[in-house]
């Protein structure tokens, strides 16, 4: 464990979020949340069905605005943005059900990642030679050092649909980690996967964090896979803050357990 | 050249290690691509001189980590260039390079490991790193791992041992250079054509692998012979694929490639394969029957999946093929509207299959190891791809014998190479004596001894006989060659090949020595079932479950009685149909131990695991349930149970088909 906390020590906050409450008509998601997350470290979001994971996610990258609240990100306060400015700012995330695009090839799919790294005008796209194919190539590059780093090689050229699911996910983190992101959120991204394609998928989220230094936050109901890759965890139930932590505090807290056995509430 | 001469003829005078060669290539042929590498979806390429320098680099680094003369150097890795300028770069410090097989797990590496004596370890990823380290503490000899990939070798203890960066030791290298330019040619002019050149270690069917001792005589002399007698130049292109550690491409794509000249290519990952070998085209192809078999099972289902109109083409086409380009292939004359046809034909169909299947600029196939069935054969050579079947082993340096142009045919394997004395014994063992013969057994003077003759005759192990052109016959491995209870010939191998020769059957043992009958086992293939499965709406979660079903036995029973049916034409044969079957539950796995790395049956095994299958095949039952543990990819252990049912084969009555 000396780890990790050697490591959060050093790290400066990369995201904070203050007592944030977002509510739809009268249903309360979230009410009152506070955490942060440390520059390189990985950091779950954990809780049962309904707990709020997946709102505080799209709070972190702009699909929802929260009615109250501060959002600190890379030493700014965040005002209210679109989610593609908040792209730019250097987030990016996967989502629970996959959002690739099915008809395009995975090395496609991985380009459209680039997106925030393009800056040629649609004139000198159409116009294609020059800069714009330079830029082509530039990010192309860059783009197979990605499908080299995820061993998807063999389906570089392969349409998205016809890929199975766990693969699919591979290529959506893929596409995320073409943003060359600061932070990347992870939304579930072992749902559904076989215990190869999940072992598979932690070492990737590994080497992200280790290689690339990404700081990764990751809602996981696997809880295995919680404890052994994340470095802090918050807990989540009906939308509050129950619990926050290192894996072996957040294991052994009472309130955590009892929102996972089911004590009435 | 010639069976008399004795000599040595180096492919030029002096030139009689694969590091003087280096040298040499790097003069003769200094622009010209020597390596290729496919690499963030681009080929990458290396000239002969390049390739020079990187060895010189390498060599020299290891040299200043310690690596002298006689000292062994394991190498754990896939087809990747610096797998191969690490043999080179050892070989020319006179060291020992012992490629091993890089999927296999730690506790067979550490056989190796320990036996070889290896201090120093080129591993190719922190996978293989980690399975080095992971059998540490029992083979203390382990003094410095290199590693070739950096990815994720971050945190590693260094107290456990020292690990380097390939590229570091390379700089270390060009430090040495700097100081004494000279170093390394001093080096590489001290090898001689009769230092040991490598050490492989065969996969053994059974107990330990062995380590084959080979020198620069043995592997130099026999690619290049090789190469002259098949006319390769420096204009070939091969794809390295098959293991490093296996005898077929440390002389395919190493020995020959240095000694004709001609460029190495290497797949991206072993997965992309096949769209690799489209992209480069090779002119020179090996790959076991069981390749060439899959692909043509992968034609068969395309076809049978696709528009009616292209499937009689193909059908049509087919059928010109087998009777014109076969003779096209072996230059006998051929009718002009045939020609024509062919002609037809090939605009058609054959050049784009060729082209799908990456064998459009074939000029040399072979294929080895096991027999290929006649159909699969002709169908190659049909399409104009000149394969041909060759027979040797690790302890030969590949070659004893090959099938010259012209003289192709599905069952023999060939006349003797250059060089090669080939003798049957008494006992029906096929022995020979060649410039390729090794060594000796690493460490193993016994096994030498038996296997070795003073004369320096060498026993295959394999039974066979030699025809009446000149050719040689191999019927099975001699110790698996038994006898029925009658008293009457059993080969295994012979039925299991017949029977593997039909797209849906994936492996088979049969059994019959000491019995009354012959009985087998059989493994669907999973590919050619499903897709069967999926035509005709039956549905299936896994292996097992298709091979249960009874749809699936009763193909497979017509498949057998097929070849009872055939046995029948062949007198020595006729006795050993296959009165009973059955399809085991799981797939035969080297893995589980059940197969070797190279895909061949371990029958003892297979004997002891199964007995309660082989005991019920025997006692006449229809049904028996069995238990096995099967080994995960992740390295856990599972178990797989389920009922299997046993079927009766249709056999055939040899009296009544002669009356």
């Amino acid at each position: 464990m000396s780890e990790p906390l050697q490591k959060m020590e050093a790290a400066s906050k990369l995201l904070e979020l203050k007592h944030i409450d977002l509510s739809f008509g009268g249903v309360k998601a979230i009410s009152n949340i506070s955490f942060d997350v440390l520059e390189g470290e990985v950091r779950a979001i954990i809780g049962p069905n309904g707990a709020g994971k997946s709102s505080l996610l799209n709070v972190i990258n702009g699909f929802y605005h929260p009615q109250q609240g501060e959002i600190w990100f890379d030493g700014k306060q965040r005002h209210s943005m679109k989610p593609y400015q908040i792209a730019y700012q250097g987030i990016s995330r996967t989502f629970q059900n996959i959002a690739l695009f099915k008809g395009m090839s995975v090395l496609d799919n991985i380009m459209t990642g680039r997106f925030t790294h393009m800056h040629k005008n649609m004139l000198w796209q159409a116009l294609w030679k020059g800069p714009a194919e330079q830029e082509e190539i530039e990010n192309r590059e860059f783009v197979e050092h990605i499908i080299d780093f995820l061993e998807i090689q063999a389906i570089r050229k392969t349409p998205v649909g016809r890929l199975p699911y766990g693969l699919q996910k591979r290529v959506e983190l893929g596409r995320a980690l073409a943003a060359q992101p600061k932070m990347l959120l992870l939304d579930e991204p072992m749902a559904g996967m076989n215990v190869e394609e999940k072992e598979d998928m932690c070492r990737f989220i590994l080497d992200v964090n280790d290689t690339f230094g990404t700081t990764i936050v990751l809602i996981e109901h696997d809880m295995g896979v919680v404890m052994d890759i994340a470095d802090r965890v918050v807990v989540l139930d009906y939308g509050r803050k129950i619990g926050d932590g290192t894996p072996d505090v957040v294991r052994n807290d009472q309130t955590v357990i009892d929102a996972y056995l089911g004590v009435s509430h | 050249m010639t069976q008399s001469s004795k000599k040595p003829t180096y492919p030029a005078p002096g030139l009689d290690t694969f590091p003087k060669l280096l040298q040499h290539n790097a003069r003769m042929f200094t622009n010209k691509d020597a390596m290729r590498e496919k690499e963030f979806g681009i080929w990458q390429s290396w000239t002969w001189s390049q390739v020079a320098d990187e060895v010189e680099r390498f060599a020299l680094g290891l040299q200043a980590n310690g690596v002298k003369a006689g000292d062994a150097v394991l190498i754990i890795g896939g087809n990747r260039p610096r797998t191969y300028w690490t043999m080179c770069a050892v070989q020319s410090l006179g060291a020992v390079p012992v490629p091993t097989y890089h999927d296999s797990v730690a506790g067979e590496m550490q056989f190796v490991i320990e036996h070889s004596e290896a201090r120093v370890i080129v591993a190719e990823d922190q996978e293989q790193v980690d399975k080095i380290l992971d059998v540490k503490d029992r083979c203390p000899a382990v003094e410095l791992v290199i590693y070739d990939d950096p990815r994720g070798m971050k945190g590693y203890d260094p107290e456990l041992v020292k690990i380097q960066d390939f590229v570091t030791i390379q700089a270390q290298g060009e430090e040495v250079r700097k100081k004494n330019p000279k170093q390394y040619q001093q080096l590489v002019s001290m090898g001689k054509g009769e230092d040991v050149s490598i050490i492989l270690y065969t996969s053994g069917t059974t107990g330990q692998p062995k380590g084959v001792v080979l020198t620069y005589d043995n592997t130099l002399l026999t690619g290049y012979y090789g190469g002259l007698l098949e006319g390769l130049t420096e204009n070939e292109e091969i794809l390295a694929y098959l293991p490093v550690a296996w005898i077929g491409d440390h002389i395919f794509s190493y020995a020959q490639s240095y000694a004709m000249g001609f460029c190495v290519n290497c797949a991206e990952s072993s997965e992309t394969i096949a769209a690799d070998m489209r992209e480069i085209g090779p002119t020179y192809y090996f790959a076991p029957p069981r390749v060439f078999e899959s692909l043509l099972t992968n034609v068969q289902i395309r076809m049978e999946d696709a528009a009616p109109f292209k499937r009689k083409m193909f059908k049509y086409f087919m059928q010109v093929a087998k009777t014109t380009g076969i003779k096209l292939l072996e230059k006998k004359s051929v009718s002009l509207f045939d020609r024509f046809k062919y002609a037809l034909g090939n605009v058609l169909v054959y050049a784009p299959l060729k082209d799908a299947l990456g064998m459009g600029r074939v000029r040399l196939a072979y294929t080895a190891g096991e027999a290929i069935g006649g159909e699969i054969f002709d169908f190659y050579r049909s399409l104009g791809i000149n394969i041909k079947q060759l027979y040797g082993q690790t302890e030969s340096s590949v070659f004893i014998t090959v099938q010259p142009d012209g003289e192709v045919f599905p069952d023999t394997v060939g006349t003797p190479s250059p060089g090669v004395e080939l003798k049957i014994a008494d006992n029906g063992e096929v022995i020979y004596r060649s410039p390729g013969a090794f060594h000796s057994y690493f460490k193993n003077p016994e096994s030498t001894a038996s296997t070795k003759t003073s004369e320096g005759w060498v026993h295959t192990g394999d039974a066979g006989f030699m025809t009446q052109s000149g050719h040689l016959r191999i019927i099975d491995r001699a110790k698996d060659v038994g006898a029925f209870n009658s008293g009457k010939m059993f080969a295994p191998k012979y039925i299991e090949n017949k029977l593997k020769f039909f797209p849906h059957i994936q492996e088979a043992v049969t059994f019959g020595d000491g019995r009354d009958e012959c009985m087998a086992f059989i493994n669907i293939d999973l590919g050619a079932v499903g897709n069967w499965a999926e035509r005709n709406n039956i549905a299936y979660a896994s292996y097992q479950e298709l091979a249960a079903h009874p749809e699936v036995n009763k193909m497979v029973g017509e498949s057998v009685s097929e070849v009872n049916e055939s046995l029948l034409g062949d007198e020595m044969l006729a006795h050993s149909q296959v009165s009973r079957f059955l399809i085991l539950h799981k797939e035969l796995d080297a893995d589980d131990g059940e197969l070797t790395r190279t895909k061949k049956v371990k029958r003892k095994l297979i004997n002891e695991r199964y007995k309660v299958l082989i005991d019920a095949l025997y006692a006449g039952k229809t049904q028996c349930f069995i238990e096995t543990e099967v080994a995960f990819e992740d390295g856990r252990v599972g178990k797989i149970s389920g009922d299997i049912s046993i079927h009766d084969a249709k056999t055939y009555n040899p009296v009544a088909q002669a009356s």
